[in-house]
């Protein structure tokens, strides 16, 4: 292993990678802070019909999410510990379950998503419509916001499942955990957004 | 090797953040039976940020990171709160 | 590296035989230099389209009335021509070339930080442009909106706008990835021995170009997503019908789309930083106040964007704090050109095309940066917005800025790039018919929009006629001028005599390498100790 990796570590730079991460994590920052601003200002524009579509939404699972999410943050961190004590079982568990948590989150959003359709509430509906420019910008950013936090928890996923694959194969361990801590980062940015969009549009009560 | 040292940070610490972020989750949750009015926002979103920090200094490792990521990162969210600030000059005053 | 003879040196970087041969050595190449001139070659395809279509709007402008086009046909022209020269020539332009190219060598670098992420993005930039071009041909007809995409009007049109949109955000994602590498690249790969403060000038733009490209492409990347949720579930963001602000809109777009233009222009800046001390062989004046100005434009720059917006509607508060952050952010911008002035004065000048391309670039840099103060002052704007003065303004400010650096940048790294010299007099002849048609096309504009007529309108009062015929008229020197100029460089890349390393006595780390640069561009990673242009 370390013979093949030698020709590599001449050109590696591990340090160059985090950062270029960490850039990338900027970039998902930046997209998210313009759906904010969209946020800040509609609600600034529409207090009392904000107050009150919060309540339709559900807390406990809102905050079952939360929870999930912070646990899964907690299982990816500790891959990273993990790896480089050569705890290779250890890493692939950790990772698992925060796969694991991750589709439950999902499956906790399909139900969410799936009561508001049942009652006629997604984008462009006509009850929607009907019931006012606060809620329509309320449920707008809902469905948006929550919908683009959901598919960047596929990438995430996706990414945890490539250094899954790869610390089960051996072609990632102690010696170059580099990709699964950039992968952690990814995942820790979701969890960040869901921090902030949690109370934005649950706790608004 | 780029020669970096990475600190290995421990189970327990990072389960003792668990602990404090779901405690801080809780207080967030606990916080909207208080009628706080206009204020709800601000101590929902100052709790929020309480937990990106510990979640940015610990689970994303930047305790233990160069100064230079420390800066940039402090540098994004200063940035974005200008650019709130400037929507809000023409929002607030029109 | 390998161990090579007197007598035979290592084979450039084209001729070099890597595991591809033909078409694949270079779209699968992840060199830096072939990623440059891929981009090269992309980018200069689409600029030959917008010039066309600048071509056949100045035609349909050359009378009142309707001359050979529709109104609408118009708007789509304008609407294309826009899209095309921001998105996928200016923006991308300057940095995904010569910085390409050039950057890791003017380090000391052997490639970016990330090679096969480089090549990828100009693959999204051909995927993006695919996208957008393909809103042309699809049923329901070409963009009406300006590249500008307004709401309420862009989720309204009938006209292929989801293309088009898709298109743009596919190509942020090229810049994006790019500002990335760049950064990556710069704070990791610098050469032993250069400090920051030794890297040279060019270098020293991308770098704060970088910053630009990562942290303000994602607004407009969330805001085009939310235009498509606007046509396809009617979400309501900016729709007034259903609670949404139009306004929003033009915020979010702007505050991407101000920024844009310092990704157009600081990089421009830079390559003339590296040819004024070169062509006056002195030293550049006040190099660190040119690095902090850079960074400076970069950082005040991101909060300016409401300047575009004067008479959309914002807050009495806002108007006027946008105009003073606008009068700030062009102070360092001046400070440049007091630097470049600076360094001319007293240096030995080499009269050769890069020169006159660099002096006249600070002549129709200045006139687009002081008409940039009319339109950032509130009073004065309120009677120009929107009307050919804004035209001319942006012309000579990206065209004239942008464009002008390019010329220089290609003239300068030329023999760098392809090992040969171009005609001189064929340069110098397409430098002064391209100025005199520039000139002639855009300066009337000034007074035509100071006398009310209206930019993106096919029709004009018969008072503005005669203005318009110079403007056609300068079009066309000016495409003469640019025709001799692509005759010239593409005959002596074949065929131009062989240059030297360093044809022009420049002291940045790329002339000291063959011409053009070998593969792994150093033999030997050199160790730094000078500052950059030190003619002493």
């Amino acid at each position: 292993m370390s013979q093949q990796a030698h020709h590599a570590d001449e050109h590696r730079d591990d340090e160059a990678s985090k950062i270029g991460m960490w850039l990338f994590i900027f970039t998902e920052l930046f997209l998210f802070t313009g759906l904010f601003i969209v946020y800040a200002i509609y609600r600034h524009m529409h207090p009392v019909a904000f107050h009150l579509s919060a309540h339709e939404l559900s807390v406990p699972i809102g905050t079952l999410n939360t929870v999930i999410l912070l646990v899964s943050s907690m299982t990816v961190a500790m891959a990273t510990s993990a790896i480089r004590k050569g705890q290779r079982l250890q890493t692939l568990l950790l990772l698992s379950v925060t796969v694991l948590l991750a589709m439950a989150f999902m499956v906790n959003k399909y139900f969410e998503w799936g009561a508001k359709f049942e009652h006629g509430l997604y984008p462009g509906s006509a009850i929607l419509h009907e019931r006012g420019f606060g809620d329509t910008m309320f449920f707008g950013l809902y469905f948006f916001m929550t919908g683009l936090h959901a598919l960047h928890i596929i990438a995430g996923v996706t990414l945890i499942l490539v250094v899954f694959a790869k610390v089960y194969r051996n072609k990632l361990t102690s010696e170059n955990p580099v990709l699964l801590d950039n992968a952690g980062l990814y995942w820790h940015l979701v969890d960040l957004i869901w921090i902030f969009l949690f109370p934005l549009f649950y706790l608004i009560t | 090797m780029s020669g970096e040292t990475h600190t290995i940070v421990s189970n327990k610490t990072y389960i003792l953040v668990l602990l404090f972020l779901l405690t801080m989750t809780g207080i967030s949750v606990a916080a909207t039976q208080i009628q706080l009015d206009s204020l709800t926002i601000f101590v929902a979103l100052f709790l929020a940020s309480v937990k990106s920090f510990v979640v940015l200094t610990y689970f994303m490792h930047l305790k233990f990171d160069s100064l230079f990521i420390k800066l940039m990162v402090a540098s994004m969210f200063i940035i974005i709160t200008l650019v709130m600030i400037l929507m809000f000059i023409d929002y607030d005053f029109r | 590296m390998t161990e090579q003879t007197q007598h035979s040196p290592l084979p450039n970087f084209r001729e070099a035989k890597g595991k591809y041969s033909g078409i694949l050595a270079w779209v699968l190449s992840t060199d830096h230099k072939r990623i440059g001139l891929l981009y090269l070659y992309s980018i200069l395809t689409f600029f030959a389209v917008g010039v066309l279509l600048g071509l056949l709007m100045k035609l349909e402008l050359i009378a009142p009335g309707k001359t050979i086009m529709t109104a609408k046909d118009y708007n789509a022209m304008f609407t294309f021509h826009g899209i095309i020269m921001i998105f996928l020539v200016v923006i991308p332009g300057l940095p995904a070339i010569f910085g390409n190219f050039l950057m890791p060598i003017m380090i000391g670098a052997r490639d970016v930080a990330f090679p096969k992420l480089n090549l990828f993005s100009w693959y999204l930039y051909v995927l993006g442009a695919l996208i957008a071009l393909s809103s042309q041909f699809m049923s329901g007809g070409s963009p009406d909106t300006g590249w500008t995409f307004y709401a309420p009007y862009s989720f309204k049109t009938s006209t292929n706008m989801l293309p088009a949109v898709i298109g743009a955000f596919v190509l942020g994602f090229s810049s994006i990835l790019t500002g990335l590498n760049f950064i990556v690249t710069m704070h990791r790969m610098r050469a032993p021995g250069m400090t920051w403060f030794k890297m040279p000038l060019f270098p020293w733009t991308l770098y704060a170009t970088g910053w630009i490209q990562i942290l303000a492409t994602p607004i407009v990347g969330i805001t085009l997503l939310m235009v498509v949720a606007e046509r396809v579930f009617q979400i309501g963001f900016f729709d007034p019908a259903l609670g949404g602000d139009p306004i929003l809109y033009q915020h979010l777009f702007w505050i991407y789309s101000h920024p844009a233009v310092y990704i157009m222009i600081l990089p421009a800046m830079g390559a003339i930083s590296e040819i004024i001390p070169t062509f006056s062989r002195k030293t550049i004046f006040g190099y660190k106040v040119i690095v902090v100005s850079t960074l400076a434009i970069a950082f005040v720059g991101y909060f300016v964007w409401g300047h575009h917006m004067y008479t959309a509607g914002m807050s009495g508060t806002a108007l006027w704090v946008f105009s003073l952050l606008s009068f700030l952010v062009a102070i360092p911008s001046a400070i440049k050109v007091f630097n470049w002035v600076g360094t001319l004065y007293k240096g030995s000048i080499l009269l050769e095309p890069p020169f006159y391309w660099a002096i006249s670039f600070i002549f129709v840099f200045m006139i687009g940066g002081l008409s940039g103060l009319v339109l950032g002052s509130l009073a004065t704007d309120i009677h120009l917005h929107d009307t050919a003065f804004v035209v001319a303004h942006f012309h000579y400010i990206v065209f004239g800025g942008t464009g002008f650096a390019f010329m220089a940048a290609i003239h300068y790294w030329f023999p760098k790039i392809w090992g040969r010299m171009y005609d001189r007099g064929l340069a110098m002849t397409g430098w002064i018919l391209f100025f005199i048609g520039f000139n002639a096309l855009y300066l009337p504009m000034f007074y035509l929009g100071m006398e009310g007529m209206p930019r993106r309108y096919y029709d004009y009062l018969e008072q503005f006629h005669g203005p318009n015929i110079i403007s056609t008229l300068g079009s066309w020197v000016l495409a003469t001028g640019l025709v001799i100029i692509v005759i010239n460089l593409v005959k002596s890349a074949r065929s131009g005599s062989i240059a030297p390393a360093d044809p022009w006595g420049g002291k940045t780390l790329e002339w000291t390498v063959p011409s053009p640069p070998t593969v792994e561009n150093f033999e030997k990673i050199p160790t730094i100790t000078k500052h950059p242009y030190d003619y002493r």
